[in-house]
């Protein structure tokens, strides 16, 4: 999760400029911005160079951690600590443990996954700094800290004007 | 090629759709809604009631009595749980599938799923007489000795299956409304607006890495919900299937009850979906015919397969040679030689599910609000008689006629069923007014679809 930073921001009105623009800004060898846009936006991945998401390795291990749990609840309590013989029926009845098992997975995947979301968001959180207000809505920003290689002010200005940016503007913190 | 057409109308900006979508949250409510809102309310204070009077009172209140052990209770359960399904099917498989139409229904389908599930999940735990004791269901080390709950009984199943299914659902749909409460937050200029959907959106930003991690849970979440939603009802199914009374003990049950909750669930959101369009009329631009076509086509279709369902029965029946299993379907339907105590409503559940809709074979019937509101309710009421019938009749004539006996209904059911309404409807109304109705950060990437001015990049 990255520390909040200065930096400035450019402002676009389409979400094909923002896109180029992302884009553009990955081929000046720029690795530390960020785009910020309403929606997600097809492409913007690739544009800016994210690597895909780690979740899903997150939520495999906590499915397996979840088949486990429940594999183990039902054979302990059925076996181990309360064992009752149902007409010499054999007590690791596996088919009948199999709905808890499937259950279980399923709760402790999502429920990780969302939990894996919010650590790699760093959500939730307090007042969060808020660049322009209709960037939930229908604009959009790149975003450039100042710990960016090649960070200048006057010169990533005209570089976003020329873009089609319609407004750069200082961020105290991002 | 054939052109799609539009899916949202009006030709929108992406503020227009902003606009258009935080009106209901940012408006004073309208008289009509009041109304609405104070009717259901009444409903859940009468629901209230009930409810206490069956507490205080035990579940004799009730018609339940020997041999029909399970009565309103659990087949209003059945129902309200049944009508959940849809909103998972919305909101999860048709996003599997790439339905891009899904998005302007997912959100309130999704809401409803939420308050089904919840107006259902009252029902199981006051139906064991002594709700205050409902912690036994969950296994925890206790003192008792060590006393565990039965995992090998489809009850217990029942509970994780349908506690998994609400927290999974509510967590999905929350998900889901995070970066709109954040679009809230945003436009909000009233102070506490601001800080309770700030609060709300948990601080969400809307950077593309945010999304790209945002993206890939949501791909999740619908991947684990999809066959979550199919195990709910197949366990509630197993619930009778693995009794060994005629009418339950049958291996069609898991496909059936599927069907027939998808059936009633989509039912129920047209029935919404009708009242949405009239109380927010612009939202007509985003659930458009169109889209109410396509949900009245898969209400056609998931009504044949429960038509088939039906018969299929039958045929077993006949087929297996078992008498007992002969008798209840015969008894079912009313035939000679039988008591056929509970005929009309076998036949009111095969009139409402398999016939009425077979109007939506014409496509005018489809498109026809008025029509569609009219089938949806039908199906609806056939869709609880369904559940009715599979119930009752199963138990009241069983093996033994010595063991005989019919279903005392009373007043006290009629409140159970008409007030679990209220509830649900003061929690659907709450919804409409106080969370975006319509998913705002889903709906603009689907903008372009059918229009022909696509703009630079794709």
């Amino acid at each position: 999760m990255a520390k909040s930073l200065p930096g400035i921001a450019a402002i676009f009105e389409d979400e094909y400029k923002v896109v180029e623009a992302a884009r553009k800004s990955r081929d000046l060898g720029m690795t530390k911005f960020d785009a910020i846009s309403p929606y997600p936006i097809h492409g913007m991945e690739e544009a800016c160079g994210i690597k895909r998401s780690v979740i899903p390795y997150i939520t495999f291990g906590a499915a397996l951690v979840g088949l486990g749990v429940g594999l183990f609840i039902t054979w302990y309590t059925s076996v181990v600590d309360w064992p009752i013989n149902v007409g010499g029926k054999p007590l690791f009845s596996l088919p009948a443990f199999i709905p808890i098992m499937f259950e279980l997975t399923v709760l402790f995947a999502a429920l990780s996954s969302v939990a894996a979301l919010f650590y790699y968001t760093g959500m939730p959180r307090i007042n969060p700094p808020v660049i322009d207000p209709d960037l939930t809505s229908h604009k959009f920003a790149i975003f450039v800290p100042e710990n960016e290689t090649g960070y200048d002010v006057q010169k990533l200005e005209s570089f976003y004007k020329g873009l089609g940016a319609t407004e750069v503007k200082k961020v105290a913190e991002y | 090629m054939m052109k799609r057409n539009q899916l949202i109308l009006g030709d929108k900006n992406l503020k227009d759709i902003t606009d258009d979508i935080c009106a209901p949250v940012e408006t004073v409510p309208g008289k009509g809604w009041v109304a609405l809102f104070l009717s259901a309310k009444g409903l859940l204070i009468f629901y209230l009631f009930v409810l206490g009077m069956v507490m205080a009172n035990g579940m004799g209140l009730l018609g339940v009595n020997h041999p029909n052990a399970w009565g309103t209770m659990i087949v209003t359960f059945v129902f309200w749980i049944g009508i959940g399904h849809a909103g998972t099917l919305i909101s999860a498989i048709l996003f599997l599938f790439r339905q891009k139409w899904r998005t302007s229904v997912a959100r309130t389908a999704e809401a409803m799923t939420v308050f089904a599930v919840m107006t259902a999940g009252l029902f199981p735990l006051l139906h064991t007489g002594r709700p205050w004791l409902d912690f036994w269901l969950f296994p925890y080390p206790n003192q008792r000795g060590p006393l565990w709950v039965n995992f090998r009984s489809p009850l217990l199943w029942d509970v994780f299956a349908v506690s998994t299914y609400a927290t999974v659902s509510i967590v999905f749909w929350y998900i889901g409304l995070v970066p709109d409460f954040a679009t809230i937050a945003d436009r909000a200029k009233n102070k506490i607006r601001k800080t309770v959907y700030g609060a709300l959106s948990l601080g969400w930003r809307g950077t593309a890495k945010n999304w790209s991690h945002y993206e890939m849970l949501y791909l999740i979440l619908a991947g684990l919900s999809t066959p979550l939603v199919l195990s709910v009802h197949t366990i509630v199914s197993f619930d009778f299937a693995v009794a060994g009374l005629p009418g339950w003990h049958t291996t069609i049950f898991p496909p059936y009850f599927v069907a027939g909750a998808i059936f009633s669930g989509f039912a129920m959101v047209v029935t919404l979906m009708t009242f949405v369009r009239i109380g927010f009329p612009q939202f007509k631009d985003y659930i458009t015919i169109d889209h109410m076509e396509v949900m009245n086509k898969i209400i056609m279709t998931t009504g044949l397969m429960v038509g088939y369902a039906y018969a299929s029965e039958f045929f077993i029946a006949w087929y297996s040679g078992n008498p007992y299993e002969r008798y209840v379907f015969m008894n079912r339907a009313g035939l000679p030689g039988t008591s056929g105590d509970y005929a009309w409503s076998y036949w009111m559940m095969v009139t409402c599910n398999v016939l009425i809709p077979q109007i939506f074979w014409m496509k005018w019937a489809r498109r026809s609000i008025p029509m569609m509101f009219i089938v949806s309710i039908f199906v609806n009421i056939g869709m609880w008689f369904e559940r009715f019938v599979i119930t009752i009749t199963s138990l009241h004539n069983d093996f033994l006629p010595s063991n005989w006996g019919n279903y005392a209904w009373s007043i006290w059911d009629a409140g159970v069923l008409i007030g679990s309404f209220g509830m649900f409807l003061t929690l659907f109304l709450l919804y409409l007014r106080l969370f975006p109705a319509i998913s705002i950060a889903e709906i603009k990437p689907v903008l372009p679809v059918g229009r022909d001015d696509h703009k630079g990049g794709h």
